[in-house]
């Protein structure tokens, strides 16, 4: 019975008592509806923060462990398997506090179908929230393909104008990375005789050649949820057509599920694997960085430029990863983070204006600063956070990536200093958009009556910019939260390149 | 053979034998029954599927055979024939409606569906190939008048002519394949095969080309390419309740058959043969999904589904030689079945739903808008969808783990990578019918019968309840391979 009122079940599941009310919930009621899903989101985000309390941060292993053998076939034991460590419990975290702003985004953005759209919302939550804690190789991947379906919906249903295809080549897409995966998965539990991660991590011995295949395997889901370049060409698609709550955490979350998936199970599970691609996928990692930034830069649509600019963000995350060093992971964890906040709160900012025009392309635009001053200093925060101005979130945790890249034993420092590059592209692109928008001339008829932001729209970017601020003047607590299961991490993985040739 | 023996040896026949008894006397009963109320037919057919399906039940966890070994009661048969049963009363739920609906409301129609269930519930008890082949014919001769049930239909008859000579055709490669296996063990009794086969004694040429043509004859039946020529047409031709009955009943039957041949009796072809069975598997997978994607008649889509899902369920069979291996393939053939007929029957249950007189209402575009003014059942049929792709949390997804889970034990990593490829390729045009029943507009109309209904949403709940509480029907699917030896 515990079972049921154990922290991170009730985390993870609680978003379902949500839908369940809604269902009953007449459509027309939509008010009641978005209260709802709202108060449920919140309360998710207050039993994560009993989480939070009931965490050790000095403790490097799995904590809150709610385990028990869910079925068995053949003789493999499938276990339910939930758990956190400091690898994951900032994504926790993130999940269950950008699912609330998301839905507090859609108040008036979305009007039709609002039963549907909420609990959708949910169901995505609870896969998110899953990945994040599911320990077990068969119930991740059970979690892992659950949210596709959820987010299949919100761009096909409510998404742009070319939804139906945006929708069906982002479920093609991660689909075919994720069978992949299966495969894989198969191969560990039959072979290896356990789903459970700590129980294969400690148990290893795969054949090096074997291993390969396997980081392979698993690395084509993750490398496409990330997306690394050159699979990233699902993600512009799906974010310029999925609606503003959508894109939110589409980059918030959904992307991080990649990375998290690199963290989680790459590294520990097929470490001389990953001792030995390292340098192949700190090569792809910078030029995503390079390319995202250059194309950035090209683009007249500002959600089309802000996707792009995630692909180069997450390639500094997975640059930080393959560093395969303390700082370098610990980086990209925190920079998970910072993308999360500063791109959630970018997509809500562009949502907001296409709200009042209808129209994201930038020359539309132009010195919004005098019509919008206080939608301007938010943007302009964000804008700064989102390319790394110290001080503020973003250069944190991209200082942190570079100084591991720069150090690390097992890749090139030449990734480093390429990359830093990047540093300085977003630097162009995005003081490029803000620019357009916000400063010149208001010679734009259409523009000249635009209102401010209205309470509700501060009150969902507010959290965030605390958020943006707190990591960028004292991100001492959240690497205390992280460092003991880093550092655990790279014991790992400094053992098994120890004893590589 | 005393009075005593014979009372011992159709107790192991009992839910076959009640069937068929229920059956004739339905056929004489229906005659006192007038024309406008079939519903009552209906009931009572209904009332003996229920009746047959307790009493297959609680032949659970008994093994014994009768009738000098021609027929066994084993966990696999008792697996089945509870599959069989309730496959029959989804199929009397999923016609009422639509008999009354399209005009042809006429007793047989629920006579010839329980002779049929007859046929396959002696194909999975029969250890016998002799025995194999009358429950062969026993199953099909009905399913032969179901499908030109709609006559005058030009279409329908079509089906029926196809489907009988194409049947027909098939069940003497099924003949003649025993023929050989008899000239090569002198014996058709499956426990004496084995035996004769394993001391060496048998003519292994003949043997295994006798077993290869038993595989070619139940091929047909179980829609594998390349003998799958006829199932779109007859699938798309026969009534849509018979269709539903037929893709499940009938592949399960022909399943069921070749399941027991070969893990019972051949095993020592597997040198030769594993390799036509791998083959048969990725030619399914591949063309049946791959042709699928360019249909825009449902009930041709799911046709060639079905085609790519008996691929999926030929792979348990490529590991047939290997002992470890087998068991676990065995389970997960039925356990699929079970996940592939509990998801057929509530899509058939929505396509049914929606199908008009004349065969309209059967194009993809005619499922526009459902998402908006049913949702209900667009949900439920969204949720098959899902679980044909293979999806969590759905059984479909539970079922192509343990196939693809077995393959790899069995060391068919190449073929486990078919099997998800196709998969992937199949996504596409389940999503198809999702997106157009959420993201189109338009105004369909649904039959407002309750039983379609209910089907549909109770498939659709199974279909995910089932999943996410999987550890009871792994373990019955895993303790029916038990006894098969």
């Amino acid at each position: 019975m515990n079972f049921v009122i154990y922290p991170l079940t009730l985390t993870t599941f609680f978003p379902l008592l949500g839908v369940l009310i809604i269902l009953f919930l007449k459509a027309e009621h939509k008010n009641a509806i978005r209260w709802v899903a709202l108060l449920t989101s919140l309360v998710t985000f207050g039993i994560s923060i009993a989480v939070l309390a009931q965490f050790d941060t000095a403790n490097p292993d799995l904590q809150l462990v709610a385990r028990a053998p869910w079925f068995q076939i053949a003789n493999w034991t499938v276990h339910f398997y939930m758990a956190v460590d400091g690898l994951s419990i900032l994504l926790v975290m993130l999940t269950t506090f950008l699912t609330p702003i998301s839905i507090l985004s859609t108040w008036t953005a979305v009007e039709d179908r609002v039963k549907e759209f909420m609990i959708f919302f949910l169901l995505l939550e609870v896969g998110m929230l899953g990945v994040f804690v599911a320990q077990d190789l068969f119930l991740f991947y059970v979690f892992w393909e659950f949210t596709l379906v959820p987010m299949y919906f919100l761009i096909g249903i409510w998404g742009g104008q070319r939804r139906m295809y945006a929708a069906i080549k982002f479920f093609l897409y991660t689909m075919a990375g994720s069978i992949l995966m299966l495969l894989a998965i198969l191969w560990l539990g039959i072979y290896q005789g356990t789903f459970t991660v700590p129980d294969l991590i400690a148990k290893g011995g795969i054949p090096d050649a074997v291993q390969m295949v396997l980081f392979i395997a698993f690395a084509a889901a993750f490398a496409i949820k990330v997306p690394m370049w050159p699979l990233h060409s699902w993600l512009p698609d799906a974010h310029v057509e999925a609606p503003t709550a959508g894109s939110v955490i589409l980059a918030g979350v959904l992307l991080k599920m990649g990375t998290y998936g690199f963290l989680r199970f790459n590294l520990p599970l097929f470490p001389e694997a990953a001792v030995k691609a390292a340098p192949w996928m700190a090569l792809l990692a910078t030029i995503g960085i390079i390319y995202g930034a250059a194309v950035s830069y090209a683009q007249k649509d500002v959600k089309k430029l802000v996707a792009y600019s995630s692909v180069s963000h997450l390639g500094f995350v997975m640059l930080g990863l393959f560093a395969l060093n303390p700082q370098g992971i610990a980086g990209g964890i925190l920079q998970m983070v910072n993308h999360g906040l500063s791109t959630g709160a970018l997509f809500l900012i562009v949502g907001m204006i296409y709200e009042r025009r209808h129209t994201r392309d930038m020359n539309a635009f132009g010195g919004l600063w005098k019509i919008m001053p206080i939608y301007g200093v938010l943007t302009l925060i964000v804008t700064l956070s989102s390319m790394g101005l110290p001080g503020l979130n973003g250069f944190v945790g991209e200082f942190t990536i570079l100084l591991g890249a720069f150090g690390s034993e097992h890749i090139s420092p030449w990734f480093a200093g390429i990359s830093a590059a990047g540093v300085i592209m977003a630097a162009v692109y995005m003081l490029y958009m803000f620019q357009k928008l916000f400063l010149g001339p208001v010679d734009k008829e259409e523009n000249q009556a635009l209102k401010d932001l209205n309470w509700r729209e501060i009150v969902t970017l507010i959290p965030l910019l605390v958020f943006i601020f707190w990591i960028g003047l004292y991100p001492k607590p959240f690497f205390t939260l992280m460092a003991p299961s880093v550092d655990k991490l790279v014991t790992i993985i400094q053992a098994a390149a120890a004893g590589l040739p | 053979m005393s009075l005593s023996d014979l009372v011992l040896n159709l107790k192991v026949i009992l839910p076959i034998a009640v069937l068929v008894l229920w059956a004739c006397a339905l056929l004489i009963i229906d005659l006192f029954i007038p024309a406008q109320r079939k519903g009552l037919t209906a009931l009572l057919a209904a009332l003996g599927l229920a009746v047959v399906l307790g009493l297959a039940v609680a032949q659970a966890g008994r093994q014994e055979s009768a009738f000098n070994d021609m027929v066994v009661v084993d966990g696999f048969s008792t697996f089945l024939n509870v599959l069989f049963a309730a496959s029959g009363l989804a199929g009397i739920a999923l016609a009422y409606d639509y008999l009354k609906r399209t005009g042809m409301e006429r007793g047989e129609y629920y006579t010839l569906l329980m002779f049929s269930i007859s046929g396959m519930m002696l194909m999975a008890q029969a250890t016998d190939l002799i025995v194999m082949f009358l429950a062969l014919e026993l199953l099909s001769i009905p399913l032969y008048v179901l499908s030109g049930f709609a006559r005058p239909r030009a279409d329908s008859e079509e089906a029926a002519l196809k489907y009988f000579l194409l049947g027909s055709f098939s069940g003497a490669f099924v003949v003649f394949g025993i023929a050989l296996v008899f000239g090569a063990t002198g014996s058709t009794a499956l426990a004496t095969v084995l035996e004769v086969a394993r001391n060496g004694a048998a003519n292994l040429t003949l043997l295994v080309i006798g077993a290869g043509l038993v595989v070619v004859g139940l091929g047909f039946k179980v829609a594998a390419v390349p003998f799958h020529m006829w199932t779109p047409d007859v699938y798309q031709g026969a009534p849509s309740a018979v269709t539903a009955f037929m893709s499940v009943g009938a592949k399960a039957g022909g399943f069921a058959a070749l399941l027991r041949i070969f893990m019972v009796a051949v095993p020592s072809t597997s040198a030769h043969l594993w390799l036509v069975f791998e083959i048969l598997a990725i030619l399914t997978m591949l063309l049946g999904n791959l042709v699928a994607i360019a249909q825009t008649n449902i009930k041709r889509m799911l046709a060639y589904s079905s085609i790519a899902h008996a691929g999926y369920i030929l792979m348990a069979l490529v590991t047939y030689g290997l002992p470890t291996t087998a068991p676990i393939g065995v389970a997960a053939a039925l356990f699929y079945l079970v996940a592939y007929a509990v998801t057929s029957f509530g899509a058939w249950a929505v396509v049914i739903a929606l199908e008009k007189a004349e065969g309209k209402g059967l194009e993809l575009d005619d499922y526009a808008g459902l998402g908006r003014k049913y949702p209900l059942l667009a949900l439920a049929m969204a949720v098959f969808m899902l679980s044909f792709t293979g999806v969590p949390p759905t059984l479909g997804f539970m079922g192509k783990f343990y196939l693809f889970g077995a393959a790899i034990h069995g060391g068919f990593v190449g073929l486990a990578l078919f099997g998800v490829v196709t998969s992937l390729i199949s996504a596409y045009f389940y999503l198809r019918v999702i997106v157009i029943m959420y993201m189109r507009e338009g105004d369909p109309e649904v039959s407002a019968d309750p039983w379609l209904k209910f089907t549909a949403i109770a498939a659709a709940v199974l279909t995910v309840l089932l999943s996410l509480a999987a550890g009871p029907l792994f373990n019955l699917a895993a303790r029916a391979t038990l006894f098969l030896n």
